[in-house]
């Protein structure tokens, strides 16, 4: 069995070379069977072998299969090839199970867009992307996922490539993640040269940790920061996080599974999968987690003030990546990659419930045109409340356990620091307080809905709500698997990764569990306020916020235009990236380039126009400078031989 | 004495060589700048000859006869060819002929 674990990624190729070739010419119903069955057997495949590996001895826990020779340069040789264990296995589970959760919520939610068959096929081709990306043995196999699932991004947050706003947002994307890529591929070659030198030549994941002693601490230092350069990229992370919100223009599932779900994780992945590069590189390890937090600090103040349901999404999001930073940046990459799973669960289900209110509303965004929609949505209103409770970590629910792993791990470890900690608890409450703003402005209170669409408004079909259904309840029974000792639980999670990360237990700090309690109880509370307040302010007396905003309104302004960074980039490196093209276009190839080609020929016919008075035609003017000629010849071999 | 004699062949060769390319140069009329050539190139033949009496070797004489080929050859070449010009342009004033002009 263990043999076939290249089957996992290669059933969404398939279905990606099915709809992509035959999918136009096929029935809807082909296609999405197509799309959704490929998927799903992807997620089959991966139950199978989850189980093969809980049979096996934790340390055993590892399947690697090579299946060809991909590039052979001297002593370095690189093979396509698959690696599963607890963390891939966790990870192809979590892309291939919501992954599939979403595809069948495509099927309704897509239906009459005539674009179907290309949005399946663009669809599997990102599932493959990203499983290869999660099972890839060595780094340069990741890179290709890497690159395929930002392509895949690029396409199909320009899906409606017709709007302007779309494709732009697309190229941004890409653009944006291409900055971050650079870093990554430098970081690549480094670590290749760099362990070259030393006589290994090898990007294989399990070589370059049994390597990785031979390496300077600097140089380690820098080959992981330049790869965390390409996790900023790729998930949204300050100072490249600025693509992610324009990244709403695609269609809402794409926003779910991409933008939520798996691959903005894969900066966290990344790094949990190189630990052994980052346990040796402190400083990195310290930048991760301040940019982390910071991230999602400024992530979740910038939530307060957006009206687009997707937008507000989009800042939860990178805040709640930023939360998976600090727990890889302190130490905890099973914590991170813990919250990463409870996260892809209840994001996923907020994005697919944003787009049920969409398709009720005829597509509304602006959640001031929203309100009392509780008793029209049914399904969709208590599968986001459960998503928005699991969000703010509310205990029983599944972001409750991982969140607070997290916050626990970055007070506790001896990576994490105070001031880490309470800017995340700060952000914690901000995060209960902008995801119960989003929740009573669209659902509770005043009907806002325009009266036209109101007549329209209607639970979305089962194809639809089953998925947020099932995802409703993994956003609740997911954090059961991580249960902390403290609560009694088994920290099976942490447990099942514990072969991967090798977690080193000496030289830890340990507090007394009432401490853990006590911050647990902190965090709660926290949540409870940003919660409390979000209900004062939006569904019990609407008019304090409305004086909020008249009270302060530049510091309004400021968070309304996310602290105009879009308009500080656009300044500082558009504008100039720009500059210079234009200086390039016109000064360096018009001027100077088009110049010397030109030049030469303005040259030549220069000197023609000289030399033609020559060429008179005269045949006369020709014979009497042949002989001028020969009698010089003449004379000069005359006077050699006198001489 | 006999030495002496042959260079006076020798300049009279020179002599007429010159006066074939003074007016190769300075005459307008096709047909006696096409004398002239032929003038240069009898020239040549004498100087071959004489050559040929000095070294007391046969190879001028052989020379002379290629020579007298090519002149026999060229004379109904260029004779065709003014009366080509001459049925285009009406003369064969070689001052005319500046179709190659640059």
């Amino acid at each position: 069995m263990g043999e076939y674990i290249w089957l996992i990624p290669s059933f969404p190729l398939v279905g990606f070379l099915l709809n992509g070739l035959l999918g136009r010419r096929m029935p809807k119903a082909f296609v999405s069977w197509v799309g959704c069955l490929s998927v799903f057997l992807s997620f089959l495949f991966s139950v199978f072998t989850f189980f093969e590996l809980l049979r096996l001895p934790p340390e055993a826990r590892l399947i690697e299969v090579d299946i060809f020779d991909w590039i052979i340069s001297g002593e370095f040789v690189t093979r396509v090839g698959f690696r599963i264990d607890p963390l891939s296995i966790v990870m192809c589970l979590v892309v291939s199970g919501v992954g599939f959760l979403i595809h069948v919520y495509s099927v309704g939610y897509m239906h009459e867009d005539p674009g179907y068959p290309r949005y399946f096929t663009y669809l599997n081709l990102f599932v493959f992307m990203m499983l290869i990306l999660v099972t890839a043995n060595n780094v340069l196999l990741m890179f290709v996922g890497w690159e395929g699932v930002g392509l895949c991004s690029y396409l199909l947050i320009g899906f409606w490539y017709e709007k302007d706003s779309a494709s732009n947002a697309g190229k941004k994307a890409f653009i944006v993640n291409r900055i971050g890529d650079y870093g990554f591929l430098l970081g690549i070659f480094l670590l290749l040269f760099s362990l070259g030198s030393k006589g290994v030549w090898t990007l294989n994941f399990s070589e370059l940790e049994k390597n990785v002693n031979l390496l300077n601490e600097n140089v380690i230092s820098l080959i992981t920061l330049l790869f965390f350069i390409g996790a900023t990229g790729k998930s949204a992370q300050i100072p490249l996080y600025v693509w992610l919100p324009d990244a709403m223009e695609g269609p809402t599932p794409v926003s779910a599974l991409i933008h939520a779900a798996t691959m903005v994780t894969a900066g966290v992945y990344m790094i949990a999968r190189l630990h052994f590069l980052y346990n040796l590189a402190p400083e990195t390890m310290f930048i991760v987690a301040l940019i982390g937090v910071l991230t999602a600090f400024l992530a979740a103040s910038i939530g307060f003030a957006q009206y687009d349901i997707k937008r507000v999404l989009a800042y939860s999001t990178i805040s709640q990546l930023g939360y998976m930073f600090v727990g890889v940046g302190v130490g905890a990459y099973a914590a991170g990659i813990f919250h990463l799973m409870t996260h892809a669960f209840f994001k996923a289900l907020l994005f697919l419930g944003a787009g049920s209110v969409m398709h009720a509303l005829a597509g509304e965004l602006d959640m001031r045109k929203m309100g009392g929609l509780k008793k029209y949505l049914p399904t969709t209103h208590w599968t986001f409340l459960i998503a928005c409770l699991a969000i703010a970590g509310i205990p029983g629910f599944s972001g409750f356990f991982s969140k607070d792993e997290i916050l626990w791990k970055a007070f506790s470890s001896n990576r994490g620091s105070i001031f880490i900690y309470i800017l995340g608890l700060v952000t914690a409450g901000m995060t209960a307080f902008y995801m119960f703003r989003l929740l009573f402005n669209v659902f509770y209170g005043k009907e806002r809905v325009d009266e036209e669409i109101k007549h329209h408004v209607h639970e979305s079909p089962k194809i639809m709500t089953i998925p947020l259904v099932i995802l409703a309840i993994l956003s609740i029974i997911g954090g059961y698997v991580g249960v902390p000792h403290v609560l009694g639980g088994g920290a099976h999670f942490e447990k099942f990764l514990e072969p991967v990360f090798k977690v080193p237990h000496e030289g830890e700090i340990h507090h007394p569990l009432s401490l853990e309690i006590g911050l647990m109880v902190l965090s709660v509370v926290v949540a409870l306020i940003g919660i409390y307040f979000a209900y004062l302010y939006f569904l019990k007396k609407p008019e304090l916020s409305e004086s909020f905003v008249q009270k302060y309104p530049n510091l309004y302004r400021t968070v309304h235009n996310k602290y105009f960074v879009d308009e500080i980039y656009g300044f500082l490196f558009v504008d100039n990236l720009l500059r210079f093209g234009r200086f390039m276009k016109n000064v360096i190839d018009e001027a100077i380039i088009d110049g010397i080609v030109n030049g030469t020929g303005y040259f030549l016919r220069g000197l023609g126009s000289v030399l033609r008075f020559l060429q008179s035609g005269y045949v006369q003017a020709y014979a009497f400078s042949i002989i001028i000629g020969a009698i010089l010849v003449v004379g000069y071999l005359l006077m050699k031989v006198t001489s | 004495m006999v030495e002496h004699s042959y260079n006076l062949y020798l300049l009279l060769s020179a002599i007429l060589f010159t006066i074939g390319a003074i007016g190769v140069i300075t005459r307008r009329n096709g047909i006696i700048v096409f004398m002239c050539i032929e003038l240069m190139l009898n020239a040549a033949n004498l100087a071959f000859i004489s050559a040929t009496g000095i070294q007391k070797a046969l190879e001028g004489m052989i020379f002379v006869f290629f020579v007298m080929t090519v002149a026999a050859a060229e004379a109904a070449v260029g004779l065709a060819i003014f009366v080509m010009i001459f049925r285009l342009k009406g003369t064969i004033s070689v001052d005319e002929m500046n179709l190659l002009k640059g």
